[in-house]
């Protein structure tokens, strides 16, 4: 058996050397965004960066699937349209008053559905996904239905942000996501970040080592909503116009698909696979006919050729040819 | 002083009964230990007393409370730790995050400060990094401490799981099979290991098939068959039981009127 | 009362498909303990296949076979493909499969056929029976004729045929089975093509009341499934019961409490079921709890 051997790779400390290169990479990537169309490509790869970040902390670190992640992160976008366009609330309120909403709802719906395993969790969080898309569609009076509804611009502290405004969105978008990612890893290397590994791990071994199993579940479900909601919250801003797809099934499979392609339990690989995902029905129009058959492969494929994901095995490969 | 104190239990699974009617109490500061035929009923009543299972019936008591369908993570915080005869590892994690996971309960674990890393938390991980080297070098495993679980041979994992379940400060603590598939030289350092533990006033209870480290490292022996105590005692009183060399070690050893001696 | 009739009516026909999706899930489960994520999606190929045979020309009870022929195909390349390869993978990485596949296929069918709700013609004419007031369309008939004689058949073949026996006995103890010459891996293959070809004659059996669309397999399986752990995951006839009971919850919550929400009740139904009844109705493997 090979051991891998503790060494000076960036990825190493994650926290120090990963950050410092992603923040480069988010400060030198506009040099190579050629146009408006790029820099859309790239402001809506970091949004979805966000919420997979979130979701990875959920299914990469302590294992448990969510198939309806797209509902948190769909009340977040309606959260923010209502209460900034119908309510007139300051958008960066209404972002965290619908990221308050979430953590509860996800705090209710989680306490009975995590108590559950395996294929019943999976099938608990879809139909939950379901449940949250049916209200959205079907409360027209709200949220406009099936039809969407307008979003206004993004207003921080008297500055107007709208979403043509393409450089001022990268910015900002790249400084949540460098938050969200600092965040994340803050959570891996602590007490609470080894119980969720630890329960990943042997869930037997974590509870008799004094974790209580379904209190951490319950904390990274909370969080990995909130991610989601924030994520949503700054999507619908940016795009100033929501529809129920961004809260529908396929935008959950979407998000898993992310995870599990940019390398589960990896935070930067959820970067990647955010990253890749989006880019690649821009770029490869034969993509957005076969979007569905694509999503469907990668998962099936990653999970029985790449079960690490792209990122992890890459560096697996890099390492393995030096000397 | 009694550290744990059994009633009455009993268990089934569907029409097996694991254990029935089992009575019996260990005295702290000692080293008990649990042996029996396979399917004596010795690893569910270790899943019974840390509470990983619940009993049909019975009590059970830990340093004079009753502690009967408390969840595992409650009586660790209690001082109830174990390992496992089918090793559970966090694969993942370093050997040294491995032993930290055991410091849970120890450590400051809040989740903002988590979250931000504040200083607080840097500070007590450290700690908690630093007291969990030393127990890894304290069973051995030194130089395992920054390679991932996974990467480590079978016999380490045994020792680590030992270390993981000191990290959390038992006052009691179970040892399921330590020796299972250890090499000689690996069952003569689980020994030492064990009555070291024992002298830093840690109580623990041994299940283990390896006879010779049985009977060289116990004060105390308990003997199950089909999940009833079928005897119990000293050393020299467990070896001169005809019952129990008849139930466990069979007729043939029965006939040669031997239980092999404690090795050393 | 005439009105109730009409809501159980209408409850029973879906709920036979239910039962029929529930029991490919059983089928499954029990050969593998693998839930399949897609098993919906072989009731949209049944039907959709169906559809778009006819309108190529293919005389019904032909187009019919030939879409039962190509889901039980899909099934049996889907056991082929994803999950033999990826034998003794966790729970997770089988979930991720299996949902892989359900969204694989969907995104195939809105390729080779398309995005539109289509319908069957009915197989004994349109016009409806009135019993007590109550309209009954004579494809109810079919709907659950055909279940009725799945869930016999199958039961011919579990109980009577030394391969249903293998299954049976795989499902029980699969290290036993293995060791006293049963062909596992045959039996996986199977229970999969089994599924399919049960999902497919439902599919094709209920398109002429409910249409169908290339979507409509991840509500089927969320439905299948309540109905499956309503009555007890990994019970044949509880697998049954529990779609007859899904199917009737929901068309009495439709008809007397709110027809846009009613596809909400099944995720009731589980919720109730995963805490209050965790073994089912007809006691089926517990809900794995912590």
């Amino acid at each position: 058996m090979r051991v891998p051997l503790p060494s000076d790779d960036w990825i190493a400390d994650p926290r120090r050397g990963g950050l410092a290169l992603l923040a480069l990479v988010l400060v030198v990537l506009p040099i190579f965004l050629p146009n408006r169309f790029y820099y859309d490509v790239a402001i809506h790869a970091g949004l979805a960066a966000i919420a997979v970040v979130g979701l990875n902390l959920l299914i990469g670190y302590a294992g448990q699937i969510s198939l309806g992640h797209a509902g948190f992160f769909g009340l977040g976008a309606y959260g923010s349209a209502v209460l900034t366009g119908t309510h007139g609330w300051p958008p960066l309120l209404a972002l965290l008053a619908s990221a308050l909403v979430v953590a509860v709802l996800a705090f209710l719906v989680g306490r009975p559905i995590l108590r559950l395993r395996g294929h019943y969790l999976a099938m608990a969080t879809l139909g939950m996904g379901l449940l949250i898309f049916m209200v959205i569609t079907n409360e027209r009076t709200v949220t406009g239905g099936p039809d969407g509804m307008a979003v206004p611009a993004l207003d921080i502290f008297g500055f107007s942000l709208s979403g043509r405004n393409k450089q001022a969105w990268y910015a900002l978008v790249a400084l949540c996501l460098l938050l969200a990612v600092w965040l994340a890893l803050n959570l891996i290397d602590s007490p609470v970040g080894r119980a969720l590994r630890a329960l990943h791990g042997s869930e037997v071994a974590a509870r008799v080592g004094g974790v209580d199993v379904a209190e951490y579940k319950l904390i990274i479900f909370v969080i990995s909503a909130v991610y989601a909601s924030v994520a949503g919250s700054l999507s619908a801003h940016y795009g100033g116009f929501i529809t129920p797809d961004a809260v529908g099934f396929l935008h959950s499979i979407e998000l898993v698909t992310m995870v599990v392609l940019g390398g589960m339990a990896s935070t930067y690989g959820a970067v990647v696979g955010a990253a890749v995902l989006v880019a690649l029905p821009q770029f490869l129009t034969a993509f957005h006919d076969y979007e569905q058959v694509m999503l469907g492969a990668i998962l099936i494929v990653c999970m029985i050729f790449l079960r690490r994901g792209l990122l992890p095995s890459a560096i697996d490969l890099i390492r393995a040819r030096r000397p | 002083m009694t550290i744990l104190d059994v009633k009455d239990l009993a268990k089934g699974f569907g029409g097996i009964r694991a254990i029935q009617g089992l009575s019996f109490s260990l005295r702290a500061g000692a080293i008990h230990s649990i042996i029996g035929p396979n399917g004596a009923g010795k690893t569910t009543l270790f899943n019974l007393v840390t509470g990983l299972y619940a009993p049909d019936q019975g009590r059970i008591a830990f340093l004079g409370e009753t502690v009967t369908g408390l969840p595992p993570h409650r009586l660790a915080a209690m001082g109830l730790q174990r390992t496992f005869q089918n090793l559970q590892i966090f694969e993942t994690m370093t050997a040294v995050e491995n032993v930290m996971v055991g410091r849970h309960l120890h450590i400051l674990r809040g989740l903002l400060p988590s979250l931000f890393r504040l200083p607080s938390i840097v500070r007590s991980d450290r700690d908690a990094r630093e007291r969990a080297s030393r127990l890894l070098d304290f069973v051995g495993l030194g130089t395992y401490a920054e390679i991932p679980a996974g990467a480590m041979p079978y016999g380490a994992l045994k020792r680590l799981e030992i270390a993981r379940a000191l990290a959390a400060e038992p006052k009691l603590l179970l040892l399921d099979e330590p020796a299972a598939g250890c090499n000689a030289a690996e069952t003569q350092e689980i020994d030492t290991l064990i009555q070291r533990v024992a002298a830093a006033g840690v109580t623990v209870v041994l299940v283990e098939h390896d006879m010779s480290l049985v009977m060289g490292v116990s004060d105390h022996i308990l003997v199950l068959d089909h999940g009833q105590k079928l005897a119990e005692g000293p050393v020299a009183e467990i070896r001169a039981n005809p019952a129990v060399i008849e139930a466990y070690l069979g007729t043939r050893a029965a006939e040669a009127g031997a239980v092999p001696a404690p090795a050393g | 009362m005439s009105e109730f009739l009409q809501f159980l009516f209408s409850g029973l026909t879906v709920g036979a498909v239910y039962a029929m999706v529930a029991l490919g899930f059983t089928i499954i489960y029990n050969a593998s303990e693998v839930i399949n994520f897609a098993q919906g999606e072989f009731v949209m190929i049944g039907g959709m296949s169906s559809v778009f045979l006819l309108s190529a020309g293919v005389p019904l009870p032909l187009a019919m076979l030939a879409a039962v022929v190509i889901a039980v195909g899909i099934g049996l390349a889907l056991h082929a493909l994803a999950i033999e390869p990826a034998r003794g993978a966790s729970v997770v990485t089988l979930i991720i499969i299996t949902i892989g596949a359900s969204i694989l296929l969907r995104g195939l069918a809105q390729v080779v056929f398309d995005r539109q709700f289509h319908s069957l013609p009915a197989f004994s004419g349109d016009v409806p029976i009135t019993i007590a007031g109550a309209a009954l369309l004579p494809q109810t008939l079919w709907v659950l004729g055909g279940a009725l004689v799945i869930v016999l058949a199958l039961g011919w073949f579990f109980t009577r045929t030394l391969t249903g026996k293998a299954v049976m006995a795989t499902a029980h103890n699969r290290l036993a089975a293995q060791l006293v010459g049963v062909n596992v891996r045959f039996v996986l293959m199977l229970s999969f093509g089994l599924s399919a070809g049960i999902g497919a004659i439902a599919g094709v059996l209920v398109t002429p009341i409910t249409l169908t669309s290339y979507d409509v397999g991840t509500m089927l399986a969320l439905k299948g499934f309540a109905a499956a752990i309503l009555g007890g995951l990994g019970s044949a006839a509880g697998a049954v019961l529990g779609g007859l009971l899904v199917g009737i919850a929901e068309a009495m919550g439709a008809g007397y409490v709110s027809s846009e929400y009613k596809d909400a009740i099944a995720f009731v139904i589980i919720l109730l079921v995963l805490f209050f009844l965790p073994r089912g109705l007809l006691g089926g493997k517990a809900a794995e709890r912590v």
